[in-house]
C-alpha cells in the first residue's frame, strides 16, 4: 500500500509543471484572443443589427447609419458563392473520386496530382485574383467578346462570372480533401460486397459508395462555401463593385459584396466613429454567414472521422 | 489502400470490349472523363503559372521601357524604318500593327512626338528621366535620384518618373511575416502538445475544433479588428509612435496562420506511434518528459513542415495587411509601416493601366509570389510525405 502511495507522490518535477504549464497557456491564449475577437464583435454588432439594416439597398453614399443597408451585398456575396459551388462540386468530388478509386497508389501520375492539389491549397489568395484577371477576363473573356463580335468589352471586364470562377479554383483542393476522406471512411466490405454480386465498379461507385459519402460532400461544399464567403483578395480585380445601384442581373454584371463592404467601411469612411455601428453591424452578418456554416461543417467532419478511426 | 484490394469487375479494354466481359462503352468512356477530370488541378496550377506570368513577361524579358525621355523619330521618316521597327517603336502587337493603315501609324507617330514635347524643361536635363526602371538593375539597386543626398531604394509608382525598386516591398512582407511567424509558432506549437499529450480526450475534443474555428473568421474581419481595436490598444501598452505599423500587422497576421499551424503541428504529433509514448512513460518518465524528450524529435520533421506552410500562408496574406498598413518605406524596424508585396498588388492594381509597366511589374510580383509559395508548399509537403512514410514504416 505505501510503496503505491510512494509511486503516485513521487518527486515533484518543476520542469515538467512548468512546461505543461506553458503549453496550457498557449492553448488558453489562442482560446482567448478568438474569445475576445468573437466577443468584441457581437456585443458591438448585436444591438445595430435590425431588420432595417438587413433589407436595405443603400444610397450612394452607404457610410451614413441612418439610412444605409447591406441587402445588395449579402445577394452579390450569396450569388457569387452559390455560383461557385456549382462549378467546383462536380470537378472536385469527381477529382476525389479518381484519387480514392482508380488513382493507382504509387504512380507518378498520382502522385503529381496529389502535389497539384496540396500546391493549389497554398496559393496566395491575391495570385489567384491576378490569374482571374489575366485569363478569365483578359484571355477568355476578350476573346468571346471578339467572337461575338460585342461593339464593347461586355465579357472582358470584372463579373460575377469570372468572381465565381476565380473562387471555384480557389476552394478546388477543399472539396477534393473532404471527399476524399469521407471516402476512404467507407467500409471496404460495402465495395466488395457489391462487386461480388456482379455490379461494376462504376454501378459500385455511383449507387454504393456515393450516397454513403454525402455528408462528406456536405461538408466539403460547406466548408468550400464558408472559406470562399469571407475572401475578397480573390475578387477585388475580378468582379466586385465599390457601389452599385442595382442588383446584379446577368453574369457579365458586377456585383457588391459583404468582405469588401466591410473593408471598405474601415478603410474609406470619412468618419469612422460615426460608421463604427454600422461597420460592426456588416461584419457580424458576415461572421454569421460564414461562421454559421463552419460549425456545421466542424460538426460533420468530427463525426466522419470518429468512423473512420473507428474503422482503422 | 482501397485501390489495391478490388479489382472485380473492371470495365477495361478499348471501350470496354475485354474477353469474356460484356461491351460498355458507356462506363469505359465515364472513367475515362473521370480521369481526364481528375488531370484539371495539374492544369490549373499551370494555367496560373502561365497566364500569370504571361502578363509579366516584357518585364521578364526587359522589353518595357519606361523612361520618360525615349528617342523620337519624326513622322516624315516612317518609310526609313523596316516594318518591325516601326512595330517595336509603336509598342504594337503583330495583329494591330497588320490592322492598321498607313495614316494611323503616322498619326501614332505624331502623337508619340507631341507627348515628348509636353514634357516639363525642368525633366529635360535630369537622367532620371531617361532611365528605364523597369530594368533589373533599377528595381534591384539603390539609386540616387534627383534632389536625395544619398542612394535609396524607392517604390513609387505614381508621378512623372516611376519609381520601382521592388526592395522596399520584399523587406516589407518578410518583415510582417517573421513577426507573424514569431507569435504563431511558439503559441500553435505549444497548443499543439498541449492537445496531442498532456490534455485529457474529453478537453481534446472540444478544443481542437475550437481552435480550428479560428481558421474560419474571414481575414478582412481580423484585419477590421486589428485596425480598430487592436493598433489602439498596443499603441497604448508599447508606447510608440505609428500607430499602424509593421508590429500590429505581424501579431494580426499571426492569428490566420496559427490555426494552420496548429493543425498541421498536431497531425504530426498524433501520428508518433503510440508505442513510442507507452515506453517512455514505463520507463517512469513524466508525461511532459515524453512529450519534450521523445513525441517531439520524432514529429520534429512535421513541425518544421508546418512552420514552412505556415509561411506560405502569411506571406500570401493580402487584406490583413492591406487594412493595417501600407506605406512604403524602406526600414528594417518593426515600428515603422511596411508595405508588403501582396498589399501592393491589391492596392495598386485598379489604378494600374492595363497592359502598362506598372501593370506589368504587378504581375510580376504576383509570379515571384507565386513561385515563393510553390517552393515552400511543395518542400513542406515533402517533408511531411517523408515523415508519414517513416511513421507507418515503424509502426
Amino acid at each position: 500500500m505505501t510503496e503505491i502511495q510512494n509511486f503516485k507522490t513521487r518527486k515533484f518535477d518543476f520542469a515538467s509543471f512548468f512546461f505543461s504549464g506553458l503549453t496550457g497557456f498557449s492553448t488558453l491564449l489562442i482560446l482567448a484572443i478568438l474569445a475576445v475577437i468573437l466577443g468584441n464583435i457581437i456585443i458591438n454588432g448585436w444591438p445595430n443589427l435590425t431588420w432595417h439594416f438587413v433589407s436595405t439597398i443603400p444610397k450612394k453614399d452607404f457610410f451614413d447609419p441612418a439610412t444605409t443597408g447591406v441587402l445588395p451585398m449579402i445577394i452579390g456575396t450569396t450569388i457569387r458563392v452559390f455560383m461557385m459551388t456549382i462549378f467546383v462540386l462536380p470537378i472536385g468530388v469527381i477529382t476525389a473520386i479518381y484519387l480514392t478509386e482508380y488513382a493507382p497508389s504509387g504512380s507518378w501520375l498520382t502522385r503529381i496530382i496529389r502535389a497539384a492539389v496540396n500546391n493549389l491549397a497554398g496559393v496566395p489568395s491575391i495570385v489567384f485574383g491576378l490569374f482571374g484577371l489575366g485569363f478569365f477576363i483578359n484571355f477568355i473573356g476578350r476573346n468571346m467578346d471578339q467572337l461575338m463580335h460585342n461593339p464593347g468589352p461586355v465579357w472582358g471586364q470584372p463579373a460575377v462570372l469570372w468572381a465565381s470562377l476565380t473562387l471555384a479554383v480557389m476552394t478546388m483542393p477543399v472539396v477534393i480533401v473532404a471527399t476524399e476522406e469521407s471516402l476512404k471512411a467507407i467500409p471496404m466490405g460495402l465495395r466488395e460486397a457489391s462487386l461480388a454480386i456482379g455490379a461494376t465498379k462504376l454501378e459500385t461507385i455511383i449507387r454504393i459508395v456515393l450516397p454513403q459519402a454525402l455528408p462528406g460532400i456536405m461538408t466539403g461544399g460547406i466548408l468550400a462555401v464558408s472559406r470562399a464567403a469571407g475572401e475578397v483578395a480573390p475578387i477585388l480585380f475580378t468582379g466586385v463593385a465599390y457601389y452599385m445601384a442595382s442588383l446584379p442581373g446577368k453574369l457579365s454584371d458586377q456585383f457588391m459584396d459583404l468582405g469588401y463592404h466591410v473593408f471598405v467601411l474601415s478603410t474609406q469612411s470619412p468618419d469612422i466613429e460615426k460608421t463604427r455601428p454600422i461597420l460592426y453591424a456588416t461584419v457580424l452578418v458576415l461572421l454569421l454567414l460564414t461562421f454559421a456554416l463552419n460549425f456545421v461543417a466542424v460538426l460533420i467532419r468530427a463525426r466522419v472521422r470518429k468512423k473512420l478511426r473507428a474503422l482503422g | 489502400m482501397p485501390q489495391q484490394q478490388h479489382q472485380g469487375k473492371l470495365t477495361s479494354g478499348w471501350m470496354g470490349i475485354h474477353r469474356g466481359h460484356k461491351a460498355r462503352p458507356l462506363e469505359w468512356l465515364a472513367e475515362k472523363f473521370i480521369f481526364l477530370v481528375s488531370l484539371s488541378t495539374i492544369l490549373m496550377v499551370f494555367l496560373i503559372f502561365v497566364f500569370v506570368a504571361r502578363e509579366a513577361l516584357p518585364i521578364f524579358l526587359g522589353k518595357e521601357n519606361s523612361a520618360l525621355i525615349k528617342p523620337v523619330i519624326p513622322p516624315a521618316d516612317i518609310d526609313k524604318l523596316k516594318s518591325e521597327e516601326l512595330r517595336a517603336y509603336l509598342n504594337l502587337t503583330e495583329k494591330q500593327f497588320q490592322k492598321m493603315d498607313r495614316e494611323t501609324k503616322v498619326d501614332l507617330m505624331l502623337v508619340k512626338q507631341e507627348a515628348q514635347s509636353e514634357i516639363p524643361e525642368r525633366l529635360l536635363n535630369d537622367p532620371d528621366a531617361k532611365l528605364n526602371t523597369t530594368e533589373w538593375g533599377a528595381m534591384l539597386k539603390p539609386r540616387q535620384w534627383a534632389s536625395y543626398n544619398k542612394p535609396e531604394y524607392i517604390w513609387q509608382p505614381i508621378g512623372q518618373i516611376h519609381k520601382y525598386n521592388i526592395i522596399p516591398l520584399f523587406v516589407g512582407s518578410l518583415k510582417i511575416t517573421i513577426i507573424g511567424l514569431l507569435f504563431a509558432v511558439p503559441l500553435a506549437v505549444g497548443a499543439a502538445i498541449y492537445i496531442s499529450q498532456l490534455a485529457r480526450p474529453r478537453v481534446r475534443e472540444v478544443v481542437k475544433p475550437v481552435i480550428e474555428m479560428l481558421s474560419g473568421i474571414p481575414s478582412v474581419v481580423v484585419g477590421f479588428f486589428a485596425l480598430l481595436i487592436m493598433a489602439t490598444v498596443m499603441q497604448k501598452v508599447f508606447g510608440y509612435e505609428t500607430r499602424l505599423n509593421a508590429f500590429v500587422a505581424g501579431v494580426a497576421l499571426s492569428f490566420s496562420v496559427i490555426p494552420l499551424v496548429f493543425s498541421i503541428a498536431e497531425d504530426a504529433l498524433t501520428s508518433v506511434p503510440r508505442s513510442y509514448t507507452q515506453g517512455a512513460l514505463a520507463l517512469g518518465a513524466s508525461r511532459w518528459q515524453t512529450a519534450w524528450q521523445i513525441v517531439l524529435p520524432a514529429a520534429t520533421p512535421g513541425v518544421f513542415a508546418a512552420v514552412v506552410l505556415g509561411f506560405g500562408r502569411a506571406i500570401g496574406e493580402t487584406m490583413i495587411v492591406l487594412m493595417v498598413c501600407s506605406a512604403s518605406v524602406m526600414s528594417w524596424s518593426i515600428f515603422d509601416s511596411a508595405r508588403s508585396i501582396t498589399t501592393t498588388i491589391a492596392a495598386e492594381m485598379a489604378e494600374a493601366v492595363a497592359g502598362g509597366h506598372h501593370y506589368r511589374i504587378l504581375f510580376m510580383l504576383g509570379a515571384i509570389l507565386f513561385a515563393v509559395t510553390f517552393v515552400s508548399n511543395m518542400l513542406g509537403e515533402l517533408v511531411i510525405h517523408r515523415l508519414k512514410h517513416k511513421m507507418e514504416g515503424k509502426r
